[in-house]
């Protein structure tokens, strides 16, 4: 009961250190947040090492899971950058499956999530929209610049529209960050509140009160893994729009 | 990938080898075409938050770039003023080219049945 008023519904989002790491004036302790990057990377190896273990051209419940996800993500990147785009298909998957199942992790009672932070998204849109880059540097040299160049646009307006430009490429990983951190967060501390209210509702109302808060928790929480699956495909997806961008130039 | 789930359905019966036939036929050509597995249905707020994100994005990539330029060559306001500006315009051109992105791929006039495959953006 006292838990309720003290704790902030933000409390969720607290890093702890479990081991103090210190490299040289940088702070890279083991923390919760740590220990679920690493708890989501076991689950998605044993996911799927597991359910393709058995190989059976007749596929069980979890293999049909892995190869249901294998081919989700495959279509995705076959429609959205094409054939050359299978080269890329390992990173993509890899990404849509670590926000996924930390998304998902997150929704287990005392899980936490890593990407409500700022920080974990942050990396990973930068490691995106890098690798984005360089693969597009890579494929057309420096040709891949002529991107910030848009076709059809008089001389006169080109000193105006290169920086609006570079600066609307610039602001993809902050998008890409800022989406799924705040569709993250913003879920989680809803379902916090409303958990908060079951309480305090119902203690002042000898439980009965308690109930409406509940039945909508339920409701978010359903919400909440519609949004968890919705935001690594949203991720995975423009990343992929990315990529189509990098490989085919215009 | 719809008939994928289908197909595992049935798997106590045996197919017949024509059904198998031409529905390997169909997931060849669907290959070929680059013909789509289903996408998830956006909400309609999600949309508008996706779309607010790419605005506000724009806009604070070109006042940090504008600030942070403004301290390193002491140029006053100007640099923030002009990026701000440019900023906001970079925000915009975001909005519209995902608006766009919706709207090619599947609209408000397209039938109920393909919405269903909305692209993301």
């Amino acid at each position: 009961m006292a838990e309720s008023t003290e704790h902030s519904p933000l409390d969720q989002f607290r890093i702890s250190r479990f081991v103090e790491i210190d490299a040289g004036g940088l702070d890279v302790s083991f923390t919760n947040s740590s220990l679920f990057m690493v708890l989501a990377v076991l689950a998605v190896t044993v996911f799927l090492t597991m359910g393709m273990r058995r190989r059976a051209l007749v596929p069980g419940r979890w293999q049909s899971m892995a190869e249901l996800s294998y081919e989700f993500v495959a279509n995705m990147v076959r429609d959205n950058v094409g054939h050359e785009g299978r080269k890329f298909f390992p990173f993509v998957f890899t990404l849509f499956m670590f926000i996924l199942f930390g998304n998902l992790l997150g929704l287990i009672p005392y899980g936490f999530t890593f990407t409500s932070h700022v920080a974990v998204t942050a990396a990973l849109a930068l490691a995106v929209i890098l690798g984005v880059t360089v693969v597009g540097v890579a494929l057309h040299g420096l040709r891949f610049f002529s991107f910030f160049v848009p076709k059809g646009v008089p001389m006169l307006m080109l000193p105006l529209m290169v920086p609006i430009e570079v600066i609307s490429y610039l602001s993809r990983p902050l998008s890409l960050a800022i989406r799924l951190f705040a569709n993250m967060m913003a879920g989680h501390t809803m379902i916090k509140v409303f958990a908060g209210f079951v309480v305090t509702l119902g203690a002042a109302t000898f439980g009965i009160g308690g109930l409406a808060p509940l039945a909508i928790n339920v409701a978010l929480f359903v919400f909440e893994l519609v949004v968890a699956f919705l935001q690594a495909y949203v991720f995975a997806v423009l990343t992929c729009l990315y990529l189509n961008d990098a490989v085919h130039l215009h | 990938m719809a008939r994928g789930p289908v197909a595992r359905q049935g798997r106590a019966i045996p197919l017949s080898l024509r059904e198998l036939e031409a529905r390997l036929k169909r997931a060849r050509e669907e290959r070929a075409h680059g013909g789509g597995g289903p996408r998830p249905r956006p909400s309609t707020i999600g949309v508008a938050f996706r779309i607010a994100v790419e605005l506000v994005a724009g806009l604070a990539v070109g006042v940090a770039i504008g600030w942070a330029l403004d301290r390193w060559l002491g140029t006053g306001p100007w640099l923030l003023i002009l990026f701000f500006f440019l900023g906001a315009a970079a925000g915009i051109l975001n909005v519209y080219r995902s608006a766009k992105a919706l709207e090619l791929s599947g609209g408000s006039d397209a039938p109920p049945e393909d919405e269903s495959r909305d692209r993301e953006r």
